[in-house]
């Protein structure tokens, strides 16, 4: 009762993904401040020993739903275990990974239990509460901080009377840390059964293409990023040239991304992926805060526009001024100069 | 097949992708008050699958929208580009409604019309949140598929669409009535038609009548596709409890303005030396190489 629940999800090899042990670590870290415990639900097939890879993450319990028809996710079926199993467990907080499993998952279930859900959260942090009209102290609320408006407001969102508080956390935004590799929990397998009918199992999967993408932004320690100002897909060549080069990779802009210029999974900024690279080079992108917020934390920043006065200066290190298609040849060329 | 009831749920929302220079306040904030309002970019693609399957199959497609008095400007709009009617959901009563509110409201509307399937947008630009969609199908009990990027066949029982994932895409097929949630990869929408501009011109809310000082009874009687429909909490029999702040579980505890704060930043020239002593110093620097 009243403990952290995380709402694990797999990879396609059947491994905890790493948005969960991201969220694991950011639970046991709110789980310590509140003296209470942290257990993961784990729903898929052939879960043998997925338990071992939560313990090291501080995880007290781990629920486990194992089953063929479980395999990948379904909406109805993953609901309904969530609910019913945070209907007898009343878990303060619950945490789901802002996938597109989680995204759809996460809203469904908050409906069911008429309690509030905060979606893509940058921050999660526990404090109190002071509500006038009613004269209420709340103490120990999650504050779940997010980014609005296109990046331009930081929301704190609380839910005073609702339970679970709900939020979504995109991956890499929470870091990944283990708390011992002897930490041990308890594994308990559901049965789910008596929770299930045929109902749950109207929608199915008919066909899957799941490749493993070779996209890594999240990992590069440089970017090449290009946003509308690119131009064209065609144009994008030129920063698929000079990442190749330097060893890194490409990412976009959602403006970028918009335009057909490049595919979802290089898009950086708050409805993206979150980067830290060592170096990131932003070409053409004007630097609307919802990109910023996605790569401000680069060690080093290099801006190429041909506009002086672009806002994506204002947190870069370098600005060179002037046409893309001039500069990127001549950064590859300075980059062989210099390396031989 | 009989003809589909369709609803399209949209929302007008601030345009917050594109941020212009007047739009930021001296401070560094940005004046929200300063930003177009815009028909929700992905609701737009909801909008072009609702009228392929009304060319394909035959359908009559209905926007539904939540906001304010002005909101019915894109239900115009969609009519412009070949939607058959809306229906503007507007009371003060729905105000501060959280995404979990908003569905509530959404799915007692939806009661009321009775629709064969549902299509929106996956998220709105001024959240970014995707729940509403989700959200609307549970009260419903329907299912729903997110991330839609086409629909690949429809009958009147059953839907089959391609999902975009994160890596891939997924074929599922799901009964009707469902809510299908389309993603910004889907085709994008067709733009106004001529005809139908002209037709639904002066297409209006009986509240745009009244500011208007016409006289909407005669309008009512004589061209009845001219008029949008305006539901009001009474009208889709809604208990209040859960609509507004007091009906929404998420409360905002604190706003802040993200401040543009510059760093030192050197400013270089384009030339070949320039560029080279740059990258001399990231390659000395361990930055690169």
């Amino acid at each position: 009762m009243n403990n952290i629940f995380v709402i694990t999800e797999l990879t396609e090899q059947g491994n905890i993904a790493d948005v969960s042990l991201e969220l694991m670590t950011k639970g046991r870290q709110l789980a310590n401040e509140l003296k209470v415990d942290l257990e993961a639900l784990v729903i898929g097939h052939e879960l043998n020993g997925i338990e071992n890879e939560l313990y090291p993450y501080g995880a007290d319990k781990v629920w486990v739903a194992d089953d063929a028809r479980l395999k990948h996710y379904l909406t109805l079926p993953f609901t309904k275990i969530a609910v019913e199993l945070f209907k007898e467990e009343k878990p303060q907080i619950a945490l789901l990974g802002a996938t597109t499993a989680g995204r759809d998952l996460g809203p469904r279930v908050s409906s069911a239990l008429s309690s509030g859900l905060t979606a893509d959260c940058t921050e999660l942090v526990i404090g109190e509460h002071y509500d006038k009209k009613s004269d209420t102290q709340y103490d120990q609320l999650l504050y779940q901080i997010r980014p609005a408006f296109g990046g331009n407001i930081i929301a704190t969102i609380i839910n005073p009377d609702h339970r679970p508080q709900m939020a979504t956390v995109r991956e890499g935004v929470m870091k990944k840390s283990i708390v011992g590799t002897d930490y041990k929990g308890e594994r308990i397998d559901l049965d789910f059964n008596k929770w299930l009918s045929d109902e749950d199992f109207i929608v199915s999967i008919i066909e899957r293409h799941i490749e493993e993408s070779d996209i890594n932004i999240k990992n590069a320690s440089i970017i090449v990023a290009g946003g509308y100002g690119v131009g064209s897909k065609d144009n994008f060549k030129l920063l698929h040239n000079l990442a190749h080069v330097l060893g890194g990779e490409v990412g976009a802009s959602r403006a970028a991304v918009d335009a057909g210029f490049a595919p979802h999974e290089r898009q950086v900024g708050q409805t993206g992926i979150t980067v830290r690279p060592k170096l990131y080079i932003a070409c053409g992108i004007s630097g609307q805060i919802q990109h910023t917020a996605g790569m401000k934390e680069s060690a080093m920043i290099i801006s190429i526009n041909n506009d002086p006065d672009a806002p994506i200066n204002a947190v870069a290190d370098y600005v060179i001024t002037g046409d893309l298609g001039a500069i990127i040849p001549k950064m590859i060329e300075a980059y062989h100069k210099n390396t031989k | 097949m009989k003809k589909l009831n369709i609803v399209v749920l949209a929302k007008q929302v601030p345009d917050t992708r594109n941020v212009g220079k007047d739009a930021m306040k001296a401070d560094g904030t940005v004046n929200r008050g300063a930003l177009d309002a815009i028909f929700n970019p992905e609701d737009l693609n909801a909008l072009e699958q609702a009228l392929r399957i009304k060319e394909t199959y035959g359908a009559n497609v209905c926007l539904l929208t939540m906001g304010p008095p002005r909101a019915a400007e894109i239900i115009r709009e969609a009519m412009f580009r070949g939607a058959d009617e809306g229906i503007l959901l507007t009371d003060r009563a729905f105000a501060g409604s959280d995404t979990l509110a908003t569905s509530y409201a959404i799915s007692q509307a939806i009661r009321k019309i009775n629709p064969d399937m549902i299509i929106a947008g996956r998220q709105a630009i001024d959240g970014d949140t995707a729940q509403v969609g989700p959200q609307v199908a549970e009260k419903l009990n329907w299912p729903q598929i997110t991330y839609t990027e086409e629909i690949l066949k429809l009958s009147e029982k059953e839907i089959q669409i391609k999902r975009r994932l994160e890596n891939g895409v997924e074929v599922v097929k799901s009964p009707m009535p469902s809510v299908i949630t389309v993603t910004g990869s889907a085709p994008e929408c067709r733009t106004r038609n001529a005809k139908l501009t002209m037709k639904y011109k002066h297409a209006r809310t009986i509240s745009e009548l009244q500011n208007e000082n016409r006289d909407y009874e005669a309008l009512l009687m004589d061209k009845p596709h001219l008029i949008i429909k305006e539901w009001s909490v009474k009208e889709v029999d809604a208990d209040t409890d859960l609509l507004g702040l007091s009906g929404s579980p998420t409360k905002v505890k604190k706003i802040e303005n993200v401040v543009f704060t510059a760093k030192e930043t050197r400013r270089l020239g384009d030339s070949e030396q320039e560029i080279n002593e740059l990258f001399a110093d990231l390659i000395k620097n361990h930055t690169i190489g």
